[in-house]
């Protein structure tokens, strides 16, 4: 499967970058930092073939990369659409009105709470405390957060994206 | 005012980077620390009284003391930007804005633990601030303060930047360790302590970002001037994030000499309630901390005002008082439902439960499910005892603290909140429609008492 699936080489100069930081034999250690980076390359998600391309490059078991990349919220273990929409919705944001964001997305682009839409284009994330508890109601879009929402905001957002106009690295 | 020695310089333009940090007197703490022994500068800490700015409250210079120094074997230093507790984004306006006081307390702090290689461990969703930590530490090795033998000293340095997968476990310093080398953010039995075996077994010292900067002025005035300011064994500066229902929401340096009162409705700070509403609650330092309603926040059981400081805010016990935590200060006013609240964050404890304690795994579903149905309105009285009996058999049950953190919010919901439950459970056909609260507000205060 390796043959097929491989970092660009930028990319695993990069890996290689990583795996420098910490002490010989502790590879291991670089594991959440290139499994960032494959999801990136990979298409969005980790799919069973890339996580194991990460355990090669490694020299781990592939199990060791399994039972990593489901226990964080970060890693996206089925496809996703292009833009992920993690909404936050824990304590403060909910006090600043996150419901309300989350149903104007919810009813707009007509999904459910980790469902992507039928073009492949969003996917709605609920997520919990993203630290901009002071600027809430927010939203993650790759890279970025963008807060104070409203649904205007939440609005000009989704036609960015849709425009091909919103950066999300 | 409060005195600022943390976001003295934040307002000036390009303080982010290394030319304009280093003309406000940059790296001048680390020039005069690197002239020290180690000793003196673990003298200059505990002196300080600095108390770790996480949530635990620990002397620091103490933690630092407790750090196994076996020969041959490296110690390290890692810096817990694991920032996830609700309520708290005060670590990420430091390294947003300070990189380099972060960079500068960490080179002190390596030197004095004889850490060579150390790591910043930050939350994965902060994506965007590596970058801005790296651009610094690229900065600060070009000017010879990273990297070999250091303004010629012969202390060796590096630090290197790690990203987390988004699990707020990994704020708990050994599931942080556990993620650092590449595995599930499982807690570790305790002890051994991380100052004996640590990342890799090796000897090493966990910090908070804020414990970390604090290290820069406590070398640049001496521990013993840092020690002046405050109060009793809350010394120092403290950072603290307010949120909710305020008009100013933000990141504040305060003396910890202030009242909450002051905190919470002068101008200098959170600036009042919102919409001119009255406070109903406030969870003062992150949200695993106790609910305190609004009665109970400004003044003590005794009467006398509650300060903003680690011993004030404690006052009475959990079933008066609270805590300082992390300094997340989340302001509730009088439209906030508690058990709606209460209920998001108990969601929030269950998503984030590492699953290894079966009293953590099962008890925050349960106490979440149950309270999901009190506030739909779905709620039996027997469930309100049921809640407070779950929460009483996770609380102290499970190996690290975030059993605690999940059963606390709880149990002080229904403490301080006890009829606003059994109003849910009396009044279904309302309570999905209407807010109810208590007596207890506070009222905003009159502007012309305030200045």
């Amino acid at each position: 499967m390796s043959e097929t699936i491989a970092f660009k080489p930028e990319s695993l100069q990069q890996v290689h970058k990583i795996i420098a930081r910490y002490p010989e034999g502790k590879q291991k250690s670089a594991l959440l930092p290139v499994l960032h980076l494959a999801q990136k390359e990979f298409g969005g998600w980790l799919a069973v073939p890339v996580m194991d391309y990460v355990a090669e490059l490694l020299s781990i078991k592939p199990i060791e990369v399994y039972e990593v990349a489901t226990f964080y919220t970060m890693f996206n273990m089925k496809p996703v659409g292009k833009y992920v929409l993690e909404v936050c919705r824990t304590g403060p944001c909910m006090v600043s009105g996150s419901e309300k964001i989350l149903n104007h997305i919810r009813t707009k682009l007509n999904i459910k709470d980790g469902e992507t839409t039928a073009d492949g284009m969003f996917t709605l994330k609920p997520a919990e405390c993203l630290g901009a508890c002071g600027y809430a109601p927010m939203l993650q879009l790759g890279k970025f957060y963008h807060e104070n929402l409203t649904i205007e905001k939440v609005d000009e957002i989704l036609d960015l994206c849709r425009e091909g106009q919103l950066s999300l690295d | 005012m409060s005195k600022k020695l943390l976001l003295k310089d934040a307002h000036i333009e390009g303080i982010r980077y290394f030319d304009t940090y280093r003309k406000q007197g940059g790296y001048e703490a680390a020039e005069k620390a690197l002239k020290m022994t180690p000793d003196e500068i673990l003298e200059e800490v505990k002196t300080s009284g600095l108390r770790g700015r996480g949530g635990a409250g620990f002397p620091t210079g103490m933690k630092w003391s407790f750090l196994a120094k076996p020969e041959g074997v490296p110690r390290h230093l890692v810096v817990n930007a694991d920032e996830s507790e609700p309520g708290t984004f005060k670590d990420r306006y430091l390294m947003e804005f300070l990189p380099h006081l972060l960079i500068e307390g960490m080179l002190i702090s390596s030197y004095c633990l004889g850490s060579n290689v150390s790591y910043i461990y930050i939350r994965g969703e902060y994506s965007w601030i590596p970058d801005i930590l790296e651009e610094a530490i690229g900065e600060a090795k070009a000017a010879g303060f990273l990297g070999k033998n250091i303004l010629g000293t012969g202390f060796d340095c590096e630090i290197y930047v790690q990203r987390g997968g988004g699990a707020y476990i990994c704020g708990e310093e050994t599931a942080l360790l556990e993620s650092l080398e590449g595995k599930r953010g499982n807690p570790r039995l305790k002890p051994p302590f991380p100052a004996v075996k640590g990342l890799w077994e090796r000897p090493t010292v966990v910090n908070n970002v804020e414990s970390i900067t604090a290290i820069v002025p406590i070398i640049d005035i001496t521990g013993a001037e840092y020690a002046k300011i405050g109060v009793g064994r809350s010394t120092g500066t403290k950072l603290i994030s307010a949120c909710g229902n305020i008009n100013k929401p933000g990141v504040y340096e305060i003396d910890m000499t202030i009242t909450v009162e002051e905190f919470i409705y002068s101008d200098e700070y959170c600036g009042g309630i919102k919409d001119g509403k009255r406070l109903k609650a406030c969870i003062p330092g992150g949200s695993s901390v106790p609910i305190v309603p609004a009665n109970l926040l400004l003044k003590t059981v005794n009467g006398e005002p509650r300060y903003m400081n680690y011993e004030s805010l404690a006052d009475g016990g959990f079933s008066t008082g609270t805590m300082m935590g992390s300094g997340g200060f989340i302001v509730l006013d009088e439209d906030q439902c508690i058990v709606e609240h209460t209920m998001t964050l108990a969601r929030f404890y269950h998503h984030e439960s590492c699953g290894q304690c079966t009293p953590c795994r099962e008890g925050t579903g349960w106490m979440h499910k149950i309270l999901k149905k009190i506030e739909k309105g779905e709620g039996k009285m027997e469930d309100i005892d049921l809640l407070w009996d779950i929460q009483r058999k996770i609380e102290g049950n499970t190996i690290c603290p975030l059993g605690d953190a999940a059963a606390w919010p709880v149990a002080a919901a229904i403490r301080h909140f006890r009829d606003e439950f059994e109003w849910h459970v009396k009044n279904p056909e309302l309570c999905l429609t209407q807010n109810y609260g208590l007596a207890n507000y506070a009222d905003p205060i009159p502007v012309a008492a305030s200045n």
